[in-house]
């Protein structure tokens, strides 16, 4: 490429970086100042002194998180759910995009299913007759109700399924003339090729069945067994108990609440996504791409 | 020679024994879905019969055979009802603002890196952008909480700039933009990845003979980059048609509170607190329904669209 080396062009270009990196720092300044109350005194906090450096540096709010079993066992059900879920999900995501990703030729039924499939997607009953059956099979209360409902995951089987009608056929007709059946070629062609598909729909899952918050709130009544994304949330004021609360008495709950304690939590329940994040992102623009824009 | 002969079986044998083949792997193919299609059918096409109870007058205890039914009268109770429009407005107020700045900074996003040619700082760049689309809305809401709050982070510089402190999220006037541009700030780096990947299509020889004709950076944005991302905007602009009733339920529950509910009170946090919480699930169900319906027909319109004018097909 050929670029003009003047005082203009050279002085965009600054301004270009600066600006970018100005809204990287703003990305990242909710998670910095949290970092930042989360080790700073209660004091310093509530005095309003810090920003992105600890004031008073203390780290007895961690202290304090260790000793909270009610934390941690909220913590170990948010990762059994993950495992649970998270296994649930590929295994039938997989299995369902490979037979999706045959021709009509090699599959009359598949735009039946495709079409359920599909309509699934788009339209659903409501959260009231969802809520409604899950409680009539009995899962209220259970790792069930957390896991079941959302055991196929639509949009990355139809992510995936593009992924397979991209791989060559030649690949498959190979295998086919060799012998082996539609789980064998899944099996040893398919899935060792869609790896980085794969990786970036796992991402999806881990993070999905991590963040979800709202299942254990409606689907779960007994305290000691919310995933930690609603323990966190209920942490946070329930805020049907909010109405009746002038906006003084508002202002005076938040300089009672623990806010040093909350960010510590907040951030803790973060390191599971920020352990993932970094190993599975790589293959991110390439899953995403990919798989949503077929030519 | 003979012998081998033998072994290759003749034409039509070899047709059959191939049909046989295809008729097994359809088998193992309809094997294959089966436990995934039960799933759908318990968790999502059965609550799709209970939207019989928007037209009952329901009670859970008689269930859905047993209620009486209602004709339209909760539709009807519904549009009488003065709430419903000023939630509706709402729902599509903050969808479109969503939607609007959504599309705008990840495209001036993708351009201005696009200009950086450092490898290592554009990808660390990225990669933390990115990272607030995979928090969830409990963690960013607490965080935002602390940060707008009164004596929170914000409103301490407004005061070092000798303006006033706002309560953002208890005035009708702040809640909506502070939605509006809190969930941008979430997603504009997840939504810069497709920009990228259209940007890396484009030529490298436009730009070249661009700059031989003299053109400078900023001509070679305007007239190349600009339009090679084009057909991109408008798939996702098409696209996002589909999304005008969800103004993201996650991101309300997590921010608003009674304070806020005449401008921050969407379909679903109101779905949710009919029929969830005071029980009201006939009506609940109508107006999800409602909701759904709405919705349907606009992703249909949309896709259309988007085939229609981007060659753009989910499947």
């Amino acid at each position: 490429m050929i670029q003009s080396k003047t005082l203009g062009s050279r002085l965009s270009r600054l301004l270009i970086m600066f600006t970018l990196i100005l809204i990287t720092f703003m990305s990242l300044a909710p998670i910095v100042n949290t970092i930042m109350v989360s080790i700073s005194s209660s004091t310093a906090v509530n005095a309003g002194r810090v920003y992105f450096l600890p004031v008073e540096l203390n780290f007895s709010s961690y202290a304090q998180i260790l000793k909270d079993t009610k934390f941690w066992n909220a913590f170990l059900i948010s990762v059994e759910r993950v495992v649970l879920g998270g296994a649930i999900n590929m295994i039938l995501t997989i299995l369902m995009a490979y037979p999706l990703s045959r021709s009509i030729s090699q599959f009359r039924s598949r735009n039946t299913y495709m079409w359920i499939i599909v309509f699934t997607m788009l339209f659903s009953g409501g959260i009231v007759p969802w809520y409604m059956v899950i409680s009539k099979l009995g899962l209220i209360n259970s790792i069930w109700a957390l896991v079941l409902p959302g055991a196929v995951p639509v949009f990355n089987v139809i992510l995936l399924m593009n992924f397979f009608k991209g791989i060559p056929k030649e690949l498959e007709e190979a295998a086919f003339i060799d012998g082996a059946g539609p789980i064998k070629i899944l099996l040893n062609i398919f899935i060792p090729i869609s790896m980085p598909s794969l990786a970036t729909i796992m991402l999806f899952v881990i993070v999905g069945h991590w963040n979800n918050f709202f299942d254990g709130i409606i689907l779960i009544n007994d305290s000691s067994k919310i995933p930690l994304q609603t323990y966190l949330q209920r942490l946070s004021l329930t805020r049907d108990q909010m109405q009746n609360l002038s906006v003084e008495q508002l202002q005076q709950y938040n300089k009672i609440s623990n806010t040093t304690l909350n960010s510590a939590k907040i951030l803790v329940s973060m390191i599971p996504i920020l352990l993932i994040y970094p190993f599975l992102q790589r293959y991110l623009i390439h899953g995403i791409v990919l798989g949503a824009v077929k030519e | 020679m003979a012998q081998a002969e033998t072994t290759i079986p003749p034409k039509r044998e070899l047709r059959s024994v191939k049909k046989k083949r295809k008729r097994f792997d359809e088998m193992t193919y309809h094997f294959m879905l089966l436990p995934g299609m039960v799933m759908l059918f318990i968790f999502s096409i059965v609550p799709m019969f209970g939207v019989i109870m928007a037209f009952q007058k329901f009670i859970p205890a008689k269930g859905i055979f047993g209620s009486k039914w209602a004709g339209l009268s909760n539709f009807t109770y519904m549009f009488q009802l003065p709430d419903a429009k000023q939630i509706f407005i709402n729902t599509l107020v903050i969808a479109v603002g969503k939607i609007v700045l959504g599309l705008i900074v990840p495209i001036v996003f993708a351009l201005l890196l696009n200009e950086v040619r450092l490898k290592v700082f554009k990808s660390s760049i990225q990669t933390i952008v990115y990272l607030p689309h995979f928090m969830s809305w409990v963690v960013l809401g607490t965080m935002l909480t602390m940060i707008f709050s009164f004596d929170g982070m914000i409103n301490n510089f407004l005061e070092l700039l000798g303006l006033e402190r706002i309560m953002f999220l208890a005035s009708n006037d702040w809640f909506r933009p502070l939605l509006i541009v809190t969930d941008t700030w979430k997603e504009f780096g997840y939504g810069t990845i497709v920009y990228l990947a259209a940007l890396t299509a484009i030529n490298p020889a436009l730009y070249e003979s661009a700059a031989m004709d003299g053109a400078n950076r900023w001509k070679q944005t305007l007239h190349i980059t600009l339009p090679g991302m084009f057909p991109t905007i408008i798939l996702l602009g098409t696209l996002s048609l589909g999304n005008v009733l969800n103004a993201g339920f996650d991101q309300v529950f997590n921010l608003y509170n009674p304070l806020v509910y005449e401008t921050g009170d969407i379909i679903d946090t109101f779905v949710y607190r009919m029929g969830l919480i005071n029980m009201q699930y006939s009506f609940a169900t109508a107006i999800g329904l409602m909701k759904s319906v709405i919705s349907f027909v606009l992703i249909v319109i949309s896709y259309k669209l988007a085939s229609k004018y981007a060659g753009y097909r989910i499947f």
